[in-house]
């Protein structure tokens, strides 16, 4: 058992938090026993996680609230231990976030220039109630929740990072897709002005980055839209004001600073598809028998490690996930839908 | 013109020089500075000031050739050995560091992953270079000397191969040092390499 979902019971908030919101946790409680996996549902929520050495952001008053609301410990990795909160100085300084440069240092560097207020976020395609929504609008209806993820980067190294957000899921159904969505596709913004990156005439990304998920691995519970980490909003290299967070996935498919979301009927190609479509496919579930053409993905280095300890630790299937998303590919041949 | 002390003083000023680099990422990595993963900070580091050594060693013989200062090749066999030495601890943060020391994996990944052999072809010749580029060897291989140390040229193309091929989203890096190796290698061209000694002329008479 790899996670802990914290039963709204084991929670002091539980007290003090709105009906609607309960229920919200109920309904998404539903949502994960109706997957039919086994879930930890006992046993108590982590006790916050200590954030007082991570800087104060800068966030707009309606987002400093919403963080402030946020339901603590939602997901937990099963073994703290284990899986260790990465330093808030790694996780923000360690980044790949090409419209700010190919260097790993490169997005803490340059991601300064992106204005994240105001945002708005397009919803469109196929969908009944699409429109441009300011990020507040959009956010405000649903509960933050703190979810305690493993990402695991296609390049063989990984972190475990405490995000903040919704599930992905309250904004799809919110949107009222068509019977005809199949797919999400999701953009990032495209400026030039502000990324620099884009800038360069040397890029190998036709930008905008785009990313995509069949519309069922959308709406799986763990799929979360993040607005903040380590018990803020997210720095900008991180990808604010909006990004997507899918745990089991190669980290490349949880696209940054989102301005479109759009429900489609054809599978979206995703950028890195576009680019080398024989190292990484559409589905890029974390699959440890599935080698990149570069390097082997069995193992992965759990960061931040030492010269003399690599940290290298067993890379699992579906990034350990597997009682959560193993069924939505059930029948699939994973070695070819890579 | 200079004093053999003067040559002394620049061959270990050279030496200094080079080893700099490597004091400082070590510097970093025993500081914290160099990020949540010192092992691929070196090796990518090692990687590039490889590049470099080996660029600096190619430019020698055309700088020889335009300035006609003894200078330069004077410190040609040691650029050529930081280079196999920045290159040989490039190999080595990648077993030790990323590989974790599992020799089993890296004698798989170096059969496998067509970036490695390349670059093991090219550390190979690095090594053939290296040995061969004393005194001894030279008098040993007399004619066939020069040809076989030629092989830097390949080395140099196998080297920016393996750089390509480890590039992900912009090619930017890749394109400069590509056209710095075509600057160096232009000045090998017969005709270029004629010409130099005569721009020299037109430097020094203008
Ligand atoms: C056995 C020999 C070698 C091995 C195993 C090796 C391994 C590697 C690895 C693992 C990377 C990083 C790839 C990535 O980004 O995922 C790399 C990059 C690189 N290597 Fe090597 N290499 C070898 C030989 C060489 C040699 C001889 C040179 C040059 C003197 C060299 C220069 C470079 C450069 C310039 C990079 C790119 C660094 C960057 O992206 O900033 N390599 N090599």
């Amino acid at each position: 058992m790899l996670i802990k979902i914290a039963k709204p019971s084991d929670l002091h908030e539980s007290d003090v938090t709105p009906e609607s919101i309960y229920l919200s946790r109920r309904r998404f409680m539903g949502g994960m026993a109706g997957l039919g996996a086994g879930l930890a549902l006992s046993g108590h929520a982590q006790a916050n996680a200590d954030y007082s050495d991570v800087p104060d952001g800068n966030a707009p008053a309606w987002l400093k609230e919403k963080i402030s609301e946020t339901q603590w410990g939602a997901i937990t990795p099963s073994d703290p231990k284990k899986d260790k909160i990465a330093p808030f100085d790694d996780a923000s300084g360690y980044n790949n976030f090409f419209e700010f440069g190919t260097d790993k240092g490169d997005p803490a560097r340059h991601a300064g220039s992106l204005k994240t207020e105001p945002w708005s976020v397009v919803v469109d395609g196929e969908v009944n109630n699409g429109g441009r929504f300011a990020l507040e609008d959009f956010a405000k209806p649903s509960q933050f929740e703190e979810r305690i993820y493993r990402l695991r980067c296609v390049e063989a190294w990984s972190m475990v990072i405490p995000w903040l957000g919704i599930p992905l899921a309250d904004i799809i159904k919110r949107a009222d897709p068509t019977s005809k969505a199949k797919y999400v596709r999701f953009e990032t913004l495209v400026d030039p002005e502000q990324m620099r990156g884009q800038r360069s005439s040397f890029s190998i990304i036709d930008w905008p980055y785009v990313e995509g998920l069949r519309l069922d691995e959308a709406m799986n519970p763990l799929t979360l839209l993040a607005m903040g980490m380590y018990g803020r909003e997210l720095p900008n290299q991180n990808g604010a004001p909006l990004r997507l967070v899918v745990p089991w996935k190669y980290g490349f498919k949880s696209i940054k600073s989102i301005v479109r979301i759009s429900l489609t009927e054809e599978q979206p190609v995703n950028s890195w598809q576009k680019i080398a479509a024989d190292e990484y496919g559409f589905y890029a579930n974390v699959n440890p028998n599935v080698d990149h053409p570069r390097w082997s993905q069995a193992t992965e280095r759990r960061l931040p490690n030492s010269l003399f300890n690599p940290n290298t630790i067993d890379t699992l299937m579906f990034n350990g996930y597997a009682d959560e998303v193993a069924e939505l590919y059930a029948g699939m041949n994973l070695k070819e839908n890579y | 013109m200079a004093s053999p002390r003067i040559w002394l003083a620049w061959r270990v000023g050279v030496f200094l020089a080079a080893l700099a680099p490597l004091l400082f990422w070590s510097w970093q990595v025993a500081n914290n500075a160099a990020g949540p993963e010192p092992g691929r900070y070196l090796l990518l580091n090692l990687g590039i000031g490889g590049l470099w050594m080996l660029l600096l060693t190619l430019s020698l013989t055309p700088l020889t050739k335009l300035t006609r200062w003894k200078g330069f090749a004077l410190i040609r066999r040691q650029l050529g050995l930081w280079t196999l030495a920045y290159a040989t601890l490039h190999l080595l943060s990648y077993a030790l560091f990323i590989l974790g020391l599992n020799w089993a994996l890296l004698g798989s990944e170096i059969v496998k992953r067509p970036y490695i052999i390349v670059g093991m072809i090219a550390l190979v010749g690095l090594a053939v270079l290296g040995a061969t580029s004393n005194r001894w060897a030279m008098k040993r291989l007399g004619k066939r000397w020069k040809p076989l140390h030629k092989f830097s040229y390949a080395i140099l193309g196998l080297v920016l191969l393996h750089f390509f091929w480890v590039v992900r989203a912009d090619m930017q890096e890749w394109a400069m040092y590509a056209a710095i190796a075509a600057l160096v290698m232009v000045t090998r061209l017969p005709p270029v390499a004629r010409a130099l000694p005569k721009l020299r002329y037109r430097f020094s008479s203008a």
